[in-house]
Formats: C-alpha cells, sequence, structure tokens
C-alpha cells in the first residue's frame, strides 16, 4: 500500500491508472482532464456512480487528490460543508473545493442539493458527468437520458421508441439560480473542456460544468469511438457546447464547417439502432428537429 | 495491510492494479509519421501514455485496457491496433 | 461574559445552544422543524451577533444538514446539527454513513412522534430509528442534563477510543419549550474540559487521502467490526468523561446510567428522557408510604450497558420499562433489550413492559400506578397504557 502523502504521480496525473473503468470509457478520461486542469490543490467531493465505483476500491484509490465520497444525492451538500468549514478553519486558500457526479447523482436524485448548494451561493465548482443514464446499474433512464435513447428502462420495443422524453436543460435551469459561471463542454474537445474548467476554478462563487462524456456498454459503440461519438453530438447540433455567465450565453463552440445529420451521429450507437429499422423515418426527423432547434437557439452555425 | 480507520485510502494506490490484462488489442506506436502532437497521450483514458522523447510516445502495457482511442484520434495514423498474443 | 459560572432560568433549547457556543463548533447545518428550532434560531443568532465563531448553513433539507456536517467534519472541523421526528428520519441515510466514516458530529435530537398521523408532540420513536446507525446516543433527562451533555458528547465523540458522532435525545416541548434555572458554565472552564477537534485524518491538499471507499467481501465485515469496536470503546470513555465533568464542574447525572434509590428496591422502573423525573417523583412518593421503589434511568442507549443494568436492578422482585415507543409488530425497543440483557442470568425478575406517552399524551402519576398495578398482577409483555376504548375500532 502506498504511503499516504509520499508517492509521486503517475505519468503527471492527478488521476492515476489500475481504476477499473470500462475501456473507452469517457468518464474517467474527463475527470483526468479536469484535476490536470485544476492541480493538486482541491478537495473533491463524489456521488455514488460509476466514477466513484470505479476510482476507490478499498484498499486502493485512483486519486491523488483529497477525494470523499459519502452517498449518491448529497453531494453538493457534502461540499458545502467542506467548503464552509475551509473558510471557519482559514483554510480558504487551501484548496478549490470541486462537487462531481453523474448525471443521475447530480440532475435527477441530488437536484435538491445541488439547488440548495448553487442558491447559497458557496464557492464549489459542480461538475456533472452527463453519460446520459444510470451506467453503473446497468444503463437505466435518467433525467438527462435523450429522446428515443433505448435503455434498460425505457427500452425499445414494439410500441416504444425508446426514451419518449428529451433532455433536462439542467444547465440552464443552475443558470437560473444566479450562478456566476455556467458552461456545458465535451470531452470530445479537450482544449474546450481545459479552458472551461480553468475558467469556472478562477470565478468566486458556486460555478457548474456539465460535461458529454460517451459511454461504449451504455450507448453501445466501439470503445475506440469515444471521442469521435463526443464531437459527432457536438457537430450535429444535438449537445451544444455553451457558456453562461450571470443568466447570460456568452460563448458557444460553432459547428464547422456545417452541421452534419443527426444520423452520423445516432447510427454507430446500440441505443439508436431501433430508429434504422422501417417505420422510425419519423422519430429520426423529431430528432433532427431538436437539432435544428439547438442550433438556432444557441446561434452554432450561420450558413 | 488492516482496515484502516473509516476505510481511508491512499492516493494513487490504484496502481497497484495492473489492467493490462483487459486488453485483446494493443497500441503498436509505428514511430514513422508521428508530428509530436501529443494527442494519444491527452486522450488516453488510463493515462498511461508515456512520451519517452520527441515523437516518441509510447503506452505503459501494465495499464492499457486497450480501447483504441489512441489510434482512431491519432491524425497521422501513427498507431495501430494489433490483436494480444498472449 | 462568561467569565463566572453563573445560575439562569433558561428554555431548554436557550440552554442547549449555550452549551454548544460554549463548545466553538466551527460549523452548523440545520433545518427548521418543530420542535426543534428554538435551539438552531439562538444559534443563528449567537453567529449574527459575533458571540459564536462558526459558520451557519441553512440548508435546504435535513438530509443536507447532515451532509453537510458531514462534510465539514470530514475536513477537519468541529460540526453541530439538530433536528427531530420526520427530519431525523431524512437525516437516517447519511446517519450511518456518518459513523462509517468515523466522524464526530454532535447531533441533538429533539425527540418527537413519527407520522402517520401527523404529531408533533413528544415521544422518542423518532431517534431510537437510528439504533443501528452507530451513533452513541446519549438520552437527556433534564435540562441542565441536556447542556452538560452536549459539552461531554463532544469530548467522546472526538476521543481518538471513539471517533463515532454521538446524539443527544431531548424531549420535543418537555425540556426544549421548558424553562428550569442551570448552571452554565464558563467559556475558560469548557476551553479546560474541552481542547480543540484534532482529527487522524482529514481532507487537505497537504496530505491527500480517499475518503469513502467501496469494500469487497474481504473487508467490510472487518470494518463493521471496527465500528462495533469503537461502540465498545465508548462505554469506557462514557464513563471516564462524566467522571472529569463531575470533577471540574461538581455535576454528575449518571454516565451509562443512572440509579435512584435502587439499592434496596424491591420494584424498579426504567425508563429514558424526561419521563425518569416523573418515575423519580412517583417513587419517591411511594417510598414514604413504605414501598421499596426505585428508578434506573437508562442514559446510554448505545453503546448499551448490559451489565450495568443488570447489576443495578437483578435485585429487585419487579422490573418496570415506561418508555414513549413502539417497535410495531414486537414491543417496545427498551423492554426488549433489558429482556436481552436478563437472558441467561440468574436471579432474574419479573419484567413488564409498558408504552406510555406516544404522540405528546402526558404520562401521569395515575398512569405509571396502573402500571405498577398491573406489573404486580402479572408481566406484560408489552401494553399500552391508558388506551381510551372507545376511540378504537374493533378490527
Amino acid at each position: 500500500m502506498y504511503q499516504i502523502g509520499v508517492s509521486q504521480p503517475y505519468n503527471n496525473n492527478l488521476f492515476a491508472p489500475g481504476h477499473t473503468a470500462c475501456a473507452g470509457c469517457g468518464q474517467s478520461l474527463a475527470a483526468r482532464l479536469v484535476l490536470n486542469a485544476l492541480g493538486p490543490n482541491v478537495i473533491v467531493a463524489n456521488a455514488t456512480g460509476c466514477l466513484e465505483v470505479f476510482s476507490s476500491n478499498f484498499p486502493q484509490s485512483s486519486w491523488e487528490v483529497p477525494w470523499i465520497h459519502s452517498l449518491f444525492e448529497n453531494t453538493p451538500a457534502v461540499a458545502s460543508g467542506i467548503e464552509a468549514a475551509l473558510k471557519a478553519l482559514g483554510r480558504e486558500d487551501e484548496a478549490i473545493v470541486v462537487a462531481q457526479g453523474g448525471d443521475g447523482g447530480f440532475a435527477d436524485i441530488g437536484f435538491g442539493a445541488l439547488s440548495g448548494a448553487i442558491e447559497r451561493g458557496h464557492n464549489i465548482l459542480f461538475i456533472v458527468y452527463d453519460n446520459e443514464a444510470y451506467m453503473n446499474t446497468g444503463v437505466q433512464r435518467s433525467g438527462l437520458t435523450p429522446f428515443d435513447a433505448s435503455t434498460t428502462t425505457s427500452p425499445a420495443g414494439g410500441c416504444s421508441f425508446g426514451n419518449p422524453t428529451d433532455k433536462k436543460p439542467v444547465a440552464q435551469i443552475v443558470a437560473a439560480h444566479g450562478a456566476p459561471y455556467v458552461a456545458v463542454t465535451s470531452v470530445g474537445y479537450y482544449r474546450d473542456l481545459e479552458r472551461k474548467v480553468q475558467k469556472a476554478a478562477g470565478i468566486k462563487g458556486p460555478k457548474f460544468l456539465q460535461i458529454h462524456v460517451p459511454c461504449p456498454l451504455g450507448w453501445g459503440h466501439d470503445t475506440s469511438l469515444t471521442i469521435k461519438i463526443a464531437r459527432l453530438a457536438v457537430q450535429t447540433g444535438l449537445y451544444p457546447l455553451f457558456e453562461m455567465e450571470n443568466g447570460e450565453i456568452t460563448s458557444v463552440v460553432k459547428i464547422t464547417p456545417k452541421p452534419r445529420p443527426v444520423e452520423d451521429y445516432l447510427k454507430p450507437q446500440a441505443r439508436f439502432r431501433h430508429l434504422f429499422k422501417p417505420g422510425a423515418e419519423e422519430e429520426l426527423k423529431k430528432i433532427q428537429a431538436i437539432a435544428d432547434e439547438n442550433i438556432r437557439r444557441y446561434k452554432l452555425y450561420e450558413g | 495491510m488492516k482496515i484502516t480507520l473509516g476505510g481511508v485510502a491512499a492516493p494513487g494506490s490504484s496502481r497497484l492494479n495492473k489492467t493490462g490484462g483487459w486488453r485483446v488489442f494493443y497500441p503498436e506506436f509505428l514511430h514513422i509519421r508521428c508530428t509530436d502532437c501529443g494527442l494519444c497521450q491527452k486522450l488516453c483514458p488510463e493515462g498511461c501514455i508515456f512520451k519517452a522523447d520527441k515523437k516518441n510516445f509510447y503506452a505503459d502495457l501494465e495499464y492499457c485496457k486497450g480501447c483504441g482511442i489512441c489510434a482512431e484520434e491519432c491524425p497521422v495514423h501513427d498507431i495501430e491496433m494489433r490483436p494480444e498474443v498472449r | 461574559m462568561d467569565q463566572v459560572r453563573k445560575t439562569v432560568v433558561l428554555e431548554g433549547s436557550r440552554g442547549v445552544a449555550e452549551a454548544v457556543r460554549l463548545c466553538r463548533p466551527n460549523v452548523i447545518a440545520a433545518y427548521p422543524i418543530t420542535p426543534q428550532t428554538h435551539i438552531v434560531e439562538n444559534l443563528s443568532q449567537m453567529v449574527a451577533d459575533g458571540l459564536l465563531k462558526a459558520e451557519n448553513i441553512r440548508v435546504e433539507s435535513e438530509h443536507s444538514a447532515a451532509s453537510a456536517v458531514l462534510g465539514a467534519s470530514a475536513a477537519g472541523a468541529r460540526a453541530y446539527t439538530a433536528t427531530t421526528s420526520q427530519g431525523f428520519l431524512l437525516m437516517l441515510e447519511v446517519l450511518y454513513n456518518m459513523a462509517g466514516l468515523r466522524l464526530p458530529v454532535v447531533l441533538t435530537a429533539v425527540n418527537r412522534g413519527i407520522s402517520a398521523p401527523l404529531t408533533i408532540h413528544n415521544d422518542i420513536q423518532d431517534s431510537l430509528a437510528a439504533r443501528d446507525t452507530g451513533f452513541v446516543q446519549l438520552y437527556a433527562e433534564d435540562n441542565q442534563e441536556a447542556l452538560d451533555m452536549h459539552i461531554q458528547a463532544f469530548k467522546i465523540a472526538e476521543d481518538h477510543r471513539v471517533l463515532l458522532p454521538v446524539l443527544i435525545g431531548m424531549d420535543g416541548f418537555i425540556l426544549t419549550h421548558s424553562f428550569e434555572p442551570v448552571s452554565l458554565p464558563t467559556q475558560e472552564e469548557v476551553d479546560e474540559f474541552l481542547p480543540p477537534y484534532k482529527p487522524v485524518f482529514y481532507l487537505t491538499p497537504k496530505a491527500p487521502l480517499t475518503m469513502g471507499t467501496k469494500t469487497d467481501p474481504e473487508f467490510y465485515t472487518e470494518a463493521r467490526y471496527m465500528l462495533h469496536k469503537a461502540q465498545q470503546n465508548a462505554r469506557q470513555v462514557i464513563v471516564e468523561v462524566a467522571q472529569e465533568f463531575k470533577e471540574k464542574f461538581g455535576r454528575f447525572s449518571g454516565d451509562l446510567i443512572d440509579t435512584y434509590l435502587t439499592e434496596d428496591a424491591e420494584i424498579i422502573f426504567v425508563s429514558m428522557g424526561s419521563l425518569v423525573s416523573n418515575l423519580r417523583a412517583i417513587a419517591q412518593e411511594l417510598r414514604q408510604e413504605g414501598k421499596k421503589v426505585g428508578v434506573l434511568k437508562i442514559r446510554a442507549f448505545r453503546p448499551f450497558p448490559f451489565e450495568e443494568i443488570v447489576r443495578a436492578i437483578s435485585g429487585a422482585k419487579i422490573v418496570i420499562v415506561m418508555e414513549k415507543d413502539i417497535s410495531l409488530g414486537a414491543t417496545g425497543v427498551l423492554a426488549q433489550e433489558i429482556r436481552a440483557a436478563f437472558y441467561g442470568k440468574a436471579n432474574v425478575p419479573r419484567l413488564s413492559g409498558f408504552v406510555v406517552g406516544l404522540g405528546g399524551r402526558d404520562v401521569t402519576r395515575e398512569t405509571v400506578l396502573k402500571g405498577l398495578r398491573l406489573a404486580q398482577e402479572s408481566d406484560h409483555l408489552c401494553t399500552f397504557l391508558d388506551l381510551n376504548p372507545e376511540l378504537l375500532e374493533e378490527v
């Protein structure tokens, strides 16, 4: 067992290998990029979920930074307590407090705690790794599962095209709380991700990052395609990347050279396979309409 | 090793868990067209691609799970995935 | 202020708030719920007035209150919260987690009944739901003891042999909203008694570590055993702290248990919380009539003082457990545990268990005397006293 605080990070990474994430896991990659962008002076509170389970199997841990997991739905509240403790103990400058988890942990079961912590104005960086379903328990639908995705609790079938609703607009809801900085980014755009992480770290108060992280297992794509799929989500207009500062959109990642048809994004993924069978043509049109509306609303492309 | 207070674990200690055994394909770094962009290193989910020298990257096969992201993302196709032979 | 020890008439909640202030918590997080409110209102005012230098987190739920003090404690702070009833139940998941993480938070569990039907009034069904959480559980008989117990609680919780959260059961309204004279210690005295919290592990980039790991079957049993062992260690620590408190402040209201006229008693009442005071008065009265009656107060419900109880009451002919709770489908919780304490022992007294005072119903002198009469006639496994037959529908 490594001695606490004496081992040197592996390959200059603050998230060590040996974790048990699936091959090609977008979340494990994003977590490493986030930590490396933040540096060692952080304290991380992590929700229950894939990221927690694959990184902290006693007696081992992949975290080179101080890190705590308590429960599924309470991570923003745990981080609130950490932030308050640092203040009370005069250790405020010691660390950036990060609260992170998946879409289930933050946008569903922990949404009340997230809302409370943001509304109270804690100086915390909240990060949602959005892999669009409950992957840790076997790919069940969450509030951030996209329209028509087939999951184990919203399966496609003779009478169903999969998930009947589209994604909850978490970033906009958080921005409506008055959070000074809200951004959506993607593991497919690592420069954008790193820039937003570092920008968020420099802002005082509650800041919120949503990171799109493909899940080869849950989405049913080849493990090598994690980055490609993440980029296609953006290039089709289905996953707009933007920044909101004090409630206003201040930047978007433009689509270049021009938007790709949604089929390019959907086709490599087993969770959308049912949309390419006869009779699903209308569904593809509905998904294209979602992308078109995003492109219009966020001004992702002016052709 | 003993049970620690509250189950506390040491930082980075998952390095003891060698995940290389999961691999079905391994990345072969051809070292022909490499432009030193470092994308393979950046985008490895294990963080196990090292830079030995200029234009000289390699994967630590003790941890590499063989996902193939490095080969897929290499802009000059200088990495190829080959079947693992054991 | 706080220069000289003084006796003042305070509301129970205010007394607890004063005690908590004297313990210098770094972080307080609480969510309002009747009848816990006066405690956190008082503390909030103290923070607002600069009398208490603490971060006060006004969380959006009890689940978050418990989670926030968990996080604060993990970061090395002394942390405090208070709740009751439904709020307590909402915290429950976090309470298990807090104990497992070995975080010495102190929690005032104002005692109130559980819905449905809704009641805002006192019984102790709420905090007994935390029986198996790993929390040390102490129950206060009166406002002075509630005040003293909070000062002791931090010391017990933070002892490195224990490192467990501690909850203090305090009867809602009966104690929290009643005014009694209490002796307030000085800040200097409390500082001497309770040094700053020194965590073994805490979250800091200076020495990174991982808290809250996941375990496989090869480790989980040992982790739970260590938690159980910490509870066992708490027996000794509770006794030591009570003794040290007595030496410092001149007051002793029991350690794991307290006894009243039990030495030669033939009949012994057993209870927890404010009901013990009623029983003391009745025992005194019955003594004057020549009846050998005594009272056993269970002060620590976790760790449960099996041996101490047996020693204190095995000389009696009849033991009568009076409790404001019911484990539905079984018996009163305390009666269950007292019976367990006697299993396999010699000279087992007769034992009756009575459920009284649910949802704020008064436990009168008549209630207790009725229980005494019934227990003398025959043994009662679990009998509700004072049931109104006119309200009951035959099913």
